[in-house]
Protein backbone atom coordinates (compact mmCIF):
# COMPACT_ATOMS: atom_id res chain seq x y z
CA UNK A 1 0.00 0.00 0.00
CA UNK A 2 1.42 3.23 -0.88
CA UNK A 3 0.31 6.53 -0.12
CA UNK A 4 -0.78 7.38 -3.45
CA UNK A 5 -3.48 4.93 -3.03
CA UNK A 6 -5.34 7.40 -1.67
CA UNK A 7 -7.37 10.11 -3.47
CA UNK A 8 -6.11 13.34 -3.40
CA UNK A 9 -9.02 14.62 -0.86
CA UNK A 10 -7.68 11.70 1.19
CA UNK A 11 -4.30 12.71 1.70
CA UNK A 12 -5.65 16.37 2.50
CA UNK A 13 -7.99 14.89 5.74
CA UNK A 14 -4.47 12.76 6.41
CA UNK A 15 -2.12 15.95 6.30
CA UNK A 16 -4.69 17.89 8.99
CA UNK A 17 -5.15 15.30 11.02
CA UNK A 18 -1.28 15.25 11.72
CA UNK A 19 -1.48 11.50 10.85
CA UNK A 20 1.17 12.10 7.70
CA UNK A 21 3.30 15.08 7.40
CA UNK A 22 4.24 16.47 3.84
CA UNK A 23 7.71 15.20 4.47
CA UNK A 24 6.32 11.78 3.98
CA UNK A 25 4.58 12.41 1.06
CA UNK A 26 7.55 14.10 -0.58
CA UNK A 27 9.48 11.34 0.53
CA UNK A 28 7.01 8.93 -0.79
CA UNK A 29 7.75 10.22 -4.34
CA UNK A 30 11.21 9.99 -4.00
CA UNK A 31 11.66 6.69 -2.34
CA UNK A 32 9.62 4.81 -5.29
CA UNK A 33 11.37 7.18 -7.80
CA UNK A 34 14.63 5.47 -6.15
CA UNK A 35 12.93 2.20 -6.63
CA UNK A 36 11.62 1.79 -9.97
CA UNK A 37 12.73 5.01 -11.90
CA UNK A 38 16.00 2.79 -13.21
CA UNK A 39 13.17 1.04 -15.21
CA UNK A 40 10.77 3.28 -16.06
CA UNK A 41 12.74 6.27 -16.64
CA UNK A 42 9.80 8.55 -16.82
CA UNK A 43 12.16 11.42 -15.14
CA UNK A 44 14.59 14.01 -16.35
CA UNK A 45 15.46 15.99 -13.43
CA UNK A 46 15.15 15.90 -9.38
CA UNK A 47 14.40 18.56 -7.11
CA UNK A 48 14.83 16.59 -4.21
CA UNK A 49 16.49 19.15 -2.14
CA UNK A 50 14.22 22.17 -2.33
CA UNK A 51 11.21 19.64 -2.61
CA UNK A 52 12.14 18.91 1.35
CA UNK A 53 13.10 22.32 2.04
CA UNK A 54 9.33 23.39 0.99
CA UNK A 55 7.77 20.30 2.41
CA UNK A 56 9.22 21.37 6.29
CA UNK A 57 8.23 25.53 5.43
CA UNK A 58 4.96 24.13 4.66
CA UNK A 59 4.41 22.01 7.47
CA UNK A 60 4.99 25.14 9.86
CA UNK A 61 2.50 26.75 7.51
CA UNK A 62 -0.20 23.72 8.09
CA UNK A 63 -3.23 25.29 9.95
CA UNK A 64 -7.41 23.73 8.94
CA UNK A 65 -8.13 25.91 6.08
CA UNK A 66 -5.52 25.05 3.09
CA UNK A 67 -6.91 24.43 -0.23
CA UNK A 68 -6.15 20.85 -1.45
CA UNK A 69 -3.47 20.78 -3.36
CA UNK A 70 -1.32 21.84 -0.33
CA UNK A 71 2.15 20.15 0.19
CA UNK A 72 1.01 17.83 -2.66
CA UNK A 73 3.99 16.47 -4.56
CA UNK A 74 3.27 16.53 -8.67
CA UNK A 75 5.48 16.40 -11.95
CA UNK A 76 6.08 18.37 -14.62
CA UNK A 77 6.02 17.68 -18.09
CA UNK A 78 9.69 18.72 -19.59
CA UNK A 79 8.08 21.58 -21.72
CA UNK A 80 6.63 23.56 -18.88
CA UNK A 81 9.00 26.31 -18.07
CA UNK A 82 10.08 26.10 -14.06
CA UNK A 83 12.18 29.09 -12.46
CA UNK A 84 15.75 27.69 -12.07
CA UNK A 85 14.80 24.15 -12.59
CA UNK A 86 16.29 22.23 -15.74
CA UNK A 87 13.72 22.79 -18.79
CA UNK A 88 15.03 20.79 -22.08
CA UNK A 89 11.56 19.85 -23.91
CA UNK A 90 13.65 16.47 -23.82
CA UNK A 91 16.23 17.98 -26.64
CA UNK A 92 19.78 18.38 -26.95
CA UNK A 93 19.10 21.90 -28.34
CA UNK A 94 17.70 23.16 -24.52
CA UNK A 95 19.96 20.41 -22.66
CA UNK A 96 21.39 23.18 -19.92
CA UNK A 97 18.06 25.61 -20.27
CA UNK A 98 17.47 27.33 -17.09
CA UNK A 99 14.77 28.87 -16.90
CA UNK A 100 14.57 32.60 -15.45
CA UNK A 101 10.53 32.33 -14.91
CA UNK A 102 8.04 29.73 -14.63
CA UNK A 103 5.10 28.90 -16.90
CA UNK A 104 1.32 30.44 -15.50
CA UNK A 105 0.67 26.83 -14.75
CA UNK A 106 3.90 26.29 -12.45
CA UNK A 107 3.09 29.55 -10.77
CA UNK A 108 -0.24 28.63 -10.22
CA UNK A 109 0.58 25.39 -8.57
CA UNK A 110 2.93 27.47 -7.03
CA UNK A 111 0.79 29.35 -4.72
CA UNK A 112 -1.69 26.68 -4.20
CA UNK A 113 1.55 25.38 -2.44
CA UNK A 114 2.15 22.00 -4.56
CA UNK A 115 5.47 20.68 -4.24
CA UNK A 116 7.87 19.98 -7.47
CA UNK A 117 9.07 16.52 -7.20
CA UNK A 118 10.91 16.70 -10.81
CA UNK A 119 10.84 17.03 -15.02
CA UNK A 120 8.97 14.36 -16.51
CA UNK A 121 10.64 12.47 -19.87
CA UNK A 122 8.54 13.45 -23.30
CA UNK A 123 8.98 13.18 -27.07
CA UNK A 124 11.27 16.07 -28.36
CA UNK A 125 9.49 19.33 -28.68
CA UNK A 126 6.56 17.40 -28.01
CA UNK A 127 6.96 15.45 -31.16
CA UNK A 128 6.08 12.09 -31.12
CA UNK A 129 3.14 9.29 -29.80
CA UNK A 130 5.99 6.76 -28.06
CA UNK A 131 8.65 9.16 -25.96
CA UNK A 132 11.38 7.30 -28.26
CA UNK A 133 11.88 10.62 -29.89
CA UNK A 134 13.72 12.07 -26.21
CA UNK A 135 17.22 13.04 -26.75
CA UNK A 136 17.83 11.81 -23.20
CA UNK A 137 16.02 8.80 -22.01
CA UNK A 138 13.02 6.19 -23.24
CA UNK A 139 10.56 5.90 -20.82
CA UNK A 140 8.87 2.58 -20.66
CA UNK A 141 5.34 1.62 -20.15
CA UNK A 142 5.17 0.22 -16.04
CA UNK A 143 2.63 -2.42 -17.51
CA UNK A 144 4.64 -4.23 -19.60
CA UNK A 145 8.80 -2.73 -19.68
CA UNK A 146 9.03 -3.82 -23.53
CA UNK A 147 6.11 -1.44 -24.47
CA UNK A 148 6.10 2.12 -25.11
CA UNK A 149 4.18 4.66 -22.34
CA UNK A 150 2.57 6.64 -25.39
CA UNK A 151 3.52 9.59 -25.95
CA UNK A 152 4.18 12.68 -25.94
CA UNK A 153 3.69 13.04 -22.30
CA UNK A 154 4.72 9.36 -21.68
CA UNK A 155 6.66 10.45 -18.61
CA UNK A 156 4.19 12.24 -16.79
CA UNK A 157 1.38 9.36 -17.55
CA UNK A 158 4.02 6.54 -16.66
CA UNK A 159 5.06 8.36 -13.82
CA UNK A 160 1.90 8.68 -11.97
CA UNK A 161 0.95 4.73 -12.99
CA UNK A 162 4.18 3.67 -11.61
CA UNK A 163 3.29 5.36 -8.36
CA UNK A 164 6.06 8.10 -8.54
CA UNK A 165 3.81 11.17 -8.44
CA UNK A 166 0.14 10.87 -7.29
CA UNK A 167 -0.26 13.59 -10.27
CA UNK A 168 1.57 15.32 -13.25
CA UNK A 169 1.11 17.75 -15.48
CA UNK A 170 1.13 17.01 -19.66
CA UNK A 171 0.64 18.83 -22.62
CA UNK A 172 -1.20 17.80 -25.64
CA UNK A 173 -1.43 18.72 -28.93
CA UNK A 174 -2.77 16.09 -30.98
CA UNK A 175 -3.19 13.23 -28.49
CA UNK A 176 0.30 13.91 -26.26
CA UNK A 177 -1.81 13.40 -22.56
CA UNK A 178 -4.88 11.46 -23.83
CA UNK A 179 -2.58 8.68 -25.37
CA UNK A 180 -0.26 8.21 -23.00
CA UNK A 181 -3.10 7.99 -20.15
CA UNK A 182 -4.83 5.43 -22.63
CA UNK A 183 -1.76 3.21 -22.72
CA UNK A 184 -0.58 3.67 -19.05
CA UNK A 185 -3.95 2.98 -17.24
CA UNK A 186 -4.27 6.91 -16.08
CA UNK A 187 -6.98 9.54 -16.43
CA UNK A 188 -5.78 11.81 -18.78
CA UNK A 189 -7.49 15.61 -19.16
CA UNK A 190 -6.61 17.55 -22.78
CA UNK A 191 -8.92 20.60 -21.70
CA UNK A 192 -10.70 22.49 -24.22
CA UNK A 193 -8.61 25.51 -26.26
CA UNK A 194 -7.80 28.60 -24.18
CA UNK A 195 -8.69 27.02 -20.92
CA UNK A 196 -5.55 26.88 -19.59
CA UNK A 197 -3.11 29.45 -20.55
CA UNK A 198 0.08 28.74 -22.45
CA UNK A 199 2.36 31.07 -21.48
CA UNK A 200 5.40 28.96 -20.50
CA UNK A 201 4.27 26.09 -22.47
CA UNK A 202 7.41 25.44 -24.94
CA UNK A 203 5.75 26.35 -28.46
CA UNK A 204 5.13 23.18 -30.37
CA UNK A 205 1.70 24.47 -32.68
CA UNK A 206 0.03 27.32 -30.58
CA UNK A 207 -3.41 26.87 -31.96
CA UNK A 208 -3.32 23.39 -30.99
CA UNK A 209 -1.42 23.04 -27.80
CA UNK A 210 -2.94 22.48 -24.34
CA UNK A 211 -1.62 21.73 -20.97
CA UNK A 212 -3.69 19.55 -18.91
CA UNK A 213 -3.77 17.01 -15.64
CA UNK A 214 -2.69 13.76 -15.54
CA UNK A 215 -3.98 11.09 -12.17
CA UNK A 216 -4.85 7.90 -11.12
CA UNK A 217 -8.81 9.42 -11.14
CA UNK A 218 -11.16 11.61 -12.37
CA UNK A 219 -12.15 13.51 -9.04
CA UNK A 220 -8.20 14.60 -8.73
CA UNK A 221 -8.15 15.27 -12.36
CA UNK A 222 -11.29 17.98 -11.67
CA UNK A 223 -9.38 19.40 -8.56
CA UNK A 224 -6.04 19.73 -10.46
CA UNK A 225 -7.59 21.68 -13.59
CA UNK A 226 -9.18 23.91 -11.12
CA UNK A 227 -6.21 24.81 -9.79
CA UNK A 228 -4.84 25.63 -13.26
CA UNK A 229 -7.42 26.97 -15.66
CA UNK A 230 -8.37 30.32 -16.48
CA UNK A 231 -7.93 33.98 -17.76
CA UNK A 232 -3.82 35.29 -18.11
CA UNK A 233 -3.08 38.01 -19.23
CA UNK A 234 0.52 36.60 -20.41
CA UNK A 235 -1.67 34.47 -22.88
CA UNK A 236 -3.81 36.71 -25.70
CA UNK A 237 -5.19 33.02 -26.48
CA UNK A 238 -6.75 32.08 -22.79
CA UNK A 239 -10.25 32.55 -22.45
CA UNK A 240 -11.90 35.30 -20.31
CA UNK A 241 -14.93 32.18 -19.64
CA UNK A 242 -15.50 31.62 -15.59
CA UNK A 243 -13.78 28.77 -14.47
CA UNK A 244 -16.52 26.68 -12.55
CA UNK A 245 -16.45 24.20 -9.38
CA UNK A 246 -15.76 20.79 -11.32
CA UNK A 247 -15.98 19.01 -8.45
CA UNK A 248 -19.40 19.30 -7.61
CA UNK A 249 -20.24 18.38 -11.10
CA UNK A 250 -18.75 14.78 -10.24
CA UNK A 251 -22.50 13.49 -9.20
CA UNK A 252 -22.75 9.95 -10.54
CA UNK A 253 -25.82 10.99 -12.21
CA UNK A 254 -25.80 11.14 -16.23
CA UNK A 255 -29.62 9.49 -16.09
CA UNK A 256 -31.51 11.14 -19.14
CA UNK A 257 -27.78 12.29 -20.97
CA UNK A 258 -27.22 12.01 -24.44
CA UNK A 259 -24.16 10.24 -25.67
CA UNK A 260 -23.53 10.12 -29.34
CA UNK A 261 -20.74 7.48 -31.06
CA UNK A 262 -19.33 8.38 -34.11
CA UNK A 263 -19.28 5.30 -36.62
CA UNK A 264 -15.96 6.64 -37.41
CA UNK A 265 -14.77 5.59 -34.09
CA UNK A 266 -15.45 1.90 -33.89
CA UNK A 267 -14.35 1.55 -37.65
CA UNK A 268 -11.72 -0.24 -39.65
CA UNK A 269 -8.32 0.31 -38.26
CA UNK A 270 -9.67 -0.05 -34.31
CA UNK A 271 -8.63 -3.17 -33.08
CA UNK A 272 -11.17 -5.32 -32.14
CA UNK A 273 -10.56 -5.91 -28.26
CA UNK A 274 -10.46 -2.15 -28.39
CA UNK A 275 -13.91 -1.97 -29.95
CA UNK A 276 -14.97 -4.85 -27.38
CA UNK A 277 -14.11 -2.45 -24.73
CA UNK A 278 -16.21 0.87 -25.85
CA UNK A 279 -19.27 -1.39 -26.43
CA UNK A 280 -18.65 -2.53 -22.68
CA UNK A 281 -18.39 0.85 -21.66
CA UNK A 282 -21.55 2.34 -23.52
CA UNK A 283 -23.32 -0.44 -21.30
CA UNK A 284 -22.40 0.74 -18.42
CA UNK A 285 -23.32 4.37 -19.54
CA UNK A 286 -26.46 2.78 -20.73
CA UNK A 287 -26.99 1.39 -17.58
CA UNK A 288 -26.61 4.66 -15.75
CA UNK A 289 -29.47 6.01 -17.58
CA UNK A 290 -27.59 7.90 -20.43
CA UNK A 291 -29.36 6.99 -24.05
CA UNK A 292 -26.86 6.02 -26.72
CA UNK A 293 -27.28 6.57 -30.16
CA UNK A 294 -24.68 6.26 -33.27
CA UNK A 295 -23.55 9.76 -35.32
CA UNK A 296 -20.82 10.34 -37.77
CA UNK A 297 -18.07 12.98 -38.10
CA UNK A 298 -17.49 12.50 -41.37
CA UNK A 299 -14.50 14.34 -42.31
CA UNK A 300 -12.36 12.01 -39.22
CA UNK A 301 -10.35 10.63 -41.52
CA UNK A 302 -8.77 13.65 -42.62
CA UNK A 303 -7.77 14.74 -39.16
CA UNK A 304 -4.32 13.27 -39.78
CA UNK A 305 -3.54 14.99 -42.98
CA UNK A 306 -4.67 18.30 -41.74
CA UNK A 307 -3.42 17.88 -38.21
CA UNK A 308 0.34 16.88 -39.40
CA UNK A 309 0.42 20.22 -42.26
CA UNK A 310 -0.75 22.50 -39.74
CA UNK A 311 1.37 21.40 -36.40
CA UNK A 312 4.02 20.86 -38.56
CA UNK A 313 3.94 24.52 -40.50
CA UNK A 314 3.18 25.89 -36.70
CA UNK A 315 6.35 24.36 -34.94
CA UNK A 316 8.92 25.33 -38.49
CA UNK A 317 7.96 28.95 -37.54
CA UNK A 318 8.16 28.25 -33.45
CA UNK A 319 11.11 26.45 -33.63
CA UNK A 320 13.02 29.19 -35.51
CA UNK A 321 14.12 30.74 -32.11
CA UNK A 322 16.52 28.32 -31.66
CA UNK A 323 19.44 29.43 -32.92
CA UNK A 324 22.17 29.05 -30.59
CA UNK A 325 22.27 32.76 -29.88
CA UNK A 326 20.68 33.70 -26.84
CA UNK A 327 19.82 30.66 -25.42
CA UNK A 328 20.32 26.92 -25.41
CA UNK A 329 23.07 24.61 -27.21
CA UNK A 330 25.71 26.53 -29.48
CA UNK A 331 27.73 24.55 -31.95
CA UNK A 332 31.51 25.44 -32.40
CA UNK A 333 33.81 25.87 -35.46
CA UNK A 334 31.15 28.13 -37.45
CA UNK A 335 32.10 30.47 -39.90
CA UNK A 336 29.50 33.03 -39.78
CA UNK A 337 26.17 33.98 -38.51
CA UNK A 338 24.15 31.58 -41.20
CA UNK A 339 26.52 28.70 -40.66
CA UNK A 340 26.42 29.09 -37.22
CA UNK A 341 22.59 28.82 -37.28
CA UNK A 342 23.23 25.86 -39.97
CA UNK A 343 25.06 23.63 -37.75
CA UNK A 344 23.21 24.90 -34.33
CA UNK A 345 20.16 23.34 -35.25
CA UNK A 346 21.30 19.93 -36.87
CA UNK A 347 23.51 19.12 -34.07
CA UNK A 348 20.59 19.91 -31.35
CA UNK A 349 17.63 18.68 -32.96
CA UNK A 350 16.10 15.00 -33.33
CA UNK A 351 15.18 13.35 -36.72
CA UNK A 352 11.90 13.75 -35.86
CA UNK A 353 11.94 17.15 -35.10
CA UNK A 354 13.92 17.71 -38.41
CA UNK A 355 11.11 16.32 -40.29
CA UNK A 356 8.33 18.64 -39.24
CA UNK A 357 10.44 21.78 -39.01
CA UNK A 358 11.25 20.79 -43.18
CA UNK A 359 7.86 19.59 -43.82
CA UNK A 360 6.09 22.72 -42.26
CA UNK A 361 8.94 24.78 -44.32
CA UNK A 362 7.72 23.26 -47.67
CA UNK A 363 3.69 23.25 -46.59
CA UNK A 364 3.98 27.17 -46.28
CA UNK A 365 7.35 28.15 -49.02
CA UNK A 366 5.93 29.68 -52.07
CA UNK A 367 3.96 28.13 -54.34
CA UNK A 368 2.64 25.52 -52.13
CA UNK A 369 0.84 27.57 -49.16
CA UNK A 370 -2.63 27.20 -51.04
CA UNK A 371 -2.12 23.84 -51.71
CA UNK A 372 -1.11 22.44 -48.39
CA UNK A 373 -1.38 24.96 -45.74
CA UNK A 374 -4.46 26.63 -46.67
CA UNK A 375 -6.16 23.88 -47.92
CA UNK A 376 -5.66 22.49 -44.53
CA UNK A 377 -7.24 25.18 -42.70
CA UNK A 378 -10.05 24.59 -44.57
CA UNK A 379 -9.97 21.16 -43.84
CA UNK A 380 -10.19 21.92 -40.24
CA UNK A 381 -12.81 23.72 -40.33
CA UNK A 382 -15.11 21.05 -42.13
CA UNK A 383 -13.95 18.77 -39.05
CA UNK A 384 -14.83 21.53 -36.32
CA UNK A 385 -18.47 21.42 -38.22
CA UNK A 386 -18.61 17.78 -37.96
CA UNK A 387 -18.48 17.87 -34.05
CA UNK A 388 -20.59 21.24 -33.56
CA UNK A 389 -23.60 19.80 -35.74
CA UNK A 390 -23.21 16.28 -33.49
CA UNK A 391 -22.85 19.05 -30.53
CA UNK A 392 -26.44 20.30 -31.33
CA UNK A 393 -27.86 17.17 -30.18
CA UNK A 394 -26.10 15.37 -27.86
CA UNK A 395 -23.73 15.96 -24.82
CA UNK A 396 -20.86 14.15 -25.46
CA UNK A 397 -19.18 11.67 -27.72
CA UNK A 398 -17.35 8.64 -26.73
CA UNK A 399 -15.13 6.03 -28.28
CA UNK A 400 -12.12 4.75 -27.74
CA UNK A 401 -9.23 6.80 -27.47
CA UNK A 402 -6.10 4.93 -29.12
CA UNK A 403 -6.77 2.17 -32.03
CA UNK A 404 -4.78 -0.01 -30.20
CA UNK A 405 -3.03 -0.74 -26.73
CA UNK A 406 0.52 0.42 -26.30
CA UNK A 407 3.08 -1.18 -28.90
CA UNK A 408 6.21 -2.54 -28.50
CA UNK A 409 9.19 -0.47 -28.02
CA UNK A 410 10.91 0.05 -31.37
CA UNK A 411 8.14 -1.22 -33.39
CA UNK A 412 7.16 1.71 -35.60
CA UNK A 413 9.87 3.84 -34.90
CA UNK A 414 11.37 4.13 -38.22
CA UNK A 415 7.72 4.59 -40.43
CA UNK A 416 6.13 7.84 -39.38
CA UNK A 417 3.24 7.35 -41.30
CA UNK A 418 2.38 4.27 -38.96
CA UNK A 419 3.51 6.28 -36.47
CA UNK A 420 1.14 9.36 -36.76
CA UNK A 421 -1.94 6.74 -37.18
CA UNK A 422 -1.92 6.02 -33.27
CA UNK A 423 -3.40 9.83 -33.26
CA UNK A 424 -5.97 9.15 -35.42
CA UNK A 425 -8.82 9.51 -32.66
CA UNK A 426 -7.81 12.29 -30.58
CA UNK A 427 -5.88 14.83 -33.43
CA UNK A 428 -9.94 15.79 -34.36
CA UNK A 429 -10.62 17.33 -31.10
CA UNK A 430 -7.32 19.16 -30.96
CA UNK A 431 -8.60 20.66 -34.11
CA UNK A 432 -11.76 20.89 -32.94
CA UNK A 433 -10.93 22.89 -29.67
CA UNK A 434 -12.52 21.12 -27.65
CA UNK A 435 -12.37 19.14 -24.00
CA UNK A 436 -11.46 15.74 -24.19
CA UNK A 437 -10.57 12.90 -21.36
CA UNK A 438 -9.37 9.38 -21.39
CA UNK A 439 -9.88 6.95 -18.37
CA UNK A 440 -9.15 3.60 -18.22
CA UNK A 441 -11.29 0.87 -19.74
CA UNK A 442 -10.03 -2.43 -18.36
CA UNK A 443 -6.93 -4.86 -20.08
CA UNK A 444 -6.43 -5.90 -23.17
CA UNK A 445 -5.73 -9.65 -23.60
CA UNK A 446 -2.14 -9.09 -23.41
CA UNK A 447 -2.63 -7.05 -20.07
CA UNK A 448 -2.40 -3.58 -21.48
CA UNK A 449 -4.71 -0.82 -20.40
CA UNK A 450 -7.29 0.37 -22.48
CA UNK A 451 -8.84 4.26 -22.30
CA UNK A 452 -12.54 5.26 -23.20
CA UNK A 453 -12.48 8.53 -24.68
CA UNK A 454 -15.45 11.24 -23.63
CA UNK A 455 -15.43 14.08 -25.51
CA UNK A 456 -17.56 17.55 -24.60
CA UNK A 457 -18.68 20.69 -26.32
CA UNK A 458 -16.16 23.98 -25.58
CA UNK A 459 -15.87 24.98 -22.04
CA UNK A 460 -18.31 22.17 -21.09
CA UNK A 461 -15.33 20.00 -19.11
CA UNK A 462 -17.70 19.77 -16.27
CA UNK A 463 -20.18 17.20 -18.04
CA UNK A 464 -16.92 15.19 -19.49
CA UNK A 465 -15.98 14.92 -16.03
CA UNK A 466 -19.25 14.05 -14.93
CA UNK A 467 -19.75 11.32 -17.52
CA UNK A 468 -16.02 9.79 -16.51
CA UNK A 469 -16.37 10.06 -12.99
CA UNK A 470 -20.00 8.07 -13.33
CA UNK A 471 -18.14 5.04 -15.55
CA UNK A 472 -15.26 5.13 -13.65
CA UNK A 473 -17.24 4.14 -10.36
CA UNK A 474 -19.86 1.90 -11.97
CA UNK A 475 -16.84 -0.11 -14.24
CA UNK A 476 -14.58 0.06 -11.12
CA UNK A 477 -11.56 -0.95 -13.26
CA UNK A 478 -9.32 -0.43 -10.33
CA UNK A 479 -6.53 -0.59 -12.30
CA UNK A 480 -2.60 -0.89 -11.02
CA UNK A 481 0.63 -1.91 -12.66
CA UNK A 482 3.00 -4.77 -10.80
CA UNK A 483 6.18 -3.23 -10.76
CA UNK B 1 2.91 9.73 -55.22
CA UNK B 2 4.26 12.92 -55.34
CA UNK B 3 8.14 12.82 -55.42
CA UNK B 4 10.50 15.01 -53.73
CA UNK B 5 14.25 15.34 -54.92
CA UNK B 6 17.16 15.39 -52.77
CA UNK B 7 17.47 18.56 -54.21
CA UNK B 8 14.04 20.04 -52.59
CA UNK B 9 15.15 18.82 -49.74
CA UNK B 10 18.05 21.06 -49.27
CA UNK B 11 16.47 23.86 -50.55
CA UNK B 12 14.03 23.11 -47.70
CA UNK B 13 16.43 22.71 -45.23
CA UNK B 14 18.28 25.55 -46.41
CA UNK B 15 15.10 27.84 -46.06
CA UNK B 16 15.01 26.22 -42.11
CA UNK B 17 18.65 26.71 -41.60
CA UNK B 18 19.81 23.13 -41.11
CA UNK B 19 22.59 21.77 -42.10
CA UNK B 20 22.09 17.76 -43.81
CA UNK B 21 24.11 15.62 -45.62
CA UNK B 22 23.90 13.65 -48.76
CA UNK B 23 22.09 11.00 -46.90
CA UNK B 24 20.06 12.80 -44.82
CA UNK B 25 18.69 14.65 -48.06
CA UNK B 26 17.92 11.13 -49.49
CA UNK B 27 15.81 9.95 -46.57
CA UNK B 28 14.24 12.82 -45.80
CA UNK B 29 13.53 12.78 -49.43
CA UNK B 30 11.87 9.80 -49.25
CA UNK B 31 9.88 10.28 -46.47
CA UNK B 32 8.69 13.86 -46.61
CA UNK B 33 7.80 12.51 -50.02
CA UNK B 34 4.83 9.82 -48.68
CA UNK B 35 4.12 12.36 -45.98
CA UNK B 36 2.97 14.58 -48.92
CA UNK B 37 1.72 11.90 -50.23
CA UNK B 38 -0.79 11.00 -47.57
CA UNK B 39 -1.60 14.70 -47.23
CA UNK B 40 -2.72 14.92 -50.41
CA UNK B 41 -6.38 13.28 -49.86
CA UNK B 42 -7.27 16.10 -48.92
CA UNK B 43 -7.79 17.14 -52.40
CA UNK B 44 -10.76 14.53 -52.29
CA UNK B 45 -12.70 17.17 -50.79
CA UNK B 46 -14.33 20.29 -52.32
CA UNK B 47 -13.41 23.09 -50.26
CA UNK B 48 -13.87 25.94 -52.40
CA UNK B 49 -16.88 27.41 -50.01
CA UNK B 50 -15.08 26.72 -47.11
CA UNK B 51 -13.61 29.62 -44.71
CA UNK B 52 -10.05 28.54 -43.33
CA UNK B 53 -10.12 28.20 -39.93
CA UNK B 54 -8.06 31.42 -38.44
CA UNK B 55 -8.83 30.75 -34.47
CA UNK B 56 -10.88 27.82 -33.18
CA UNK B 57 -13.02 30.17 -30.54
CA UNK B 58 -13.74 33.20 -32.99
CA UNK B 59 -11.73 35.11 -30.36
CA UNK B 60 -10.80 39.08 -31.75
CA UNK B 61 -7.43 40.75 -30.72
CA UNK B 62 -6.81 40.90 -27.35
CA UNK B 63 -5.05 44.31 -26.65
CA UNK B 64 -3.50 45.66 -23.15
CA UNK B 65 -3.23 48.73 -21.89
CA UNK B 66 -0.14 50.67 -23.06
CA UNK B 67 2.12 50.76 -19.83
CA UNK B 68 5.58 50.82 -19.12
CA UNK B 69 7.09 47.89 -17.23
CA UNK B 70 10.10 46.94 -16.11
CA UNK B 71 12.31 44.51 -18.41
CA UNK B 72 14.67 41.74 -16.87
CA UNK B 73 17.97 42.33 -15.21
CA UNK B 74 20.58 41.28 -17.50
CA UNK B 75 22.42 38.94 -15.75
CA UNK B 76 19.29 37.07 -15.64
CA UNK B 77 18.71 37.75 -19.50
CA UNK B 78 22.58 36.61 -19.74
CA UNK B 79 22.08 33.83 -17.78
CA UNK B 80 21.28 30.92 -20.60
CA UNK B 81 23.48 33.07 -23.60
CA UNK B 82 26.22 30.36 -25.10
CA UNK B 83 28.44 33.25 -25.01
CA UNK B 84 28.38 37.22 -23.61
CA UNK B 85 30.63 39.81 -23.39
CA UNK B 86 30.56 43.74 -21.79
CA UNK B 87 26.77 42.49 -20.88
CA UNK B 88 26.29 41.94 -24.41
CA UNK B 89 25.36 38.39 -26.37
CA UNK B 90 28.68 37.35 -28.62
CA UNK B 91 28.26 35.88 -32.43
CA UNK B 92 30.23 35.49 -34.83
CA UNK B 93 31.65 38.22 -37.38
CA UNK B 94 28.08 39.48 -39.27
CA UNK B 95 30.27 42.02 -41.81
CA UNK B 96 33.81 41.02 -43.05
Amino acid sequence: MSLFDHKLADLHDLLHKKEITIADLVRESYKRIEEVDGKVQAFLTLDEERALARAEELQQKLGSDEGLLFGMPIGVKDNIVTKELRTTAASKILGNFDPIYNATVADKLHSADAITIGKLNMDEFAMGSSTENSHFAKTKNPWNLDTVPGGSSGGSAAAVAAGEVPFSLGSDTGGSIRQPASFCGVVGLKPTYGRVSRFGLIAFASSLDQIGPITTNVEDNAYLLEAIAGLDPNDSTSANVNVPNYRSALTGDIKGLKVAVPREYLGDGVSEEVRQSVREALKVLEGLGATIDEVSLPHSKYGVATYYLLSSSEASANLARFDGIRYGYRADNAENLIDLYKKTRAEGFGDEVKRRIMLGTYALSSGYYDAYYKKAQKVRTLIKQDFEKVFEDYDVIVGPTTPTPAFKIGEQIDDPLTMYANDILTIPVNLAGVPGISVPAGLSESGLPLGLQIIGKHFDESTVYRVAHAYEQAANHNMKPEL
Amino acid sequence: MTKITKDEVKHVAHLARLNIDEQEAEKFADQLGSIITFAEQLNELDTENVEPTTHVLDMKNILRDDKPTDGLPREQVLKNAPDHQDGQVKVPTILE
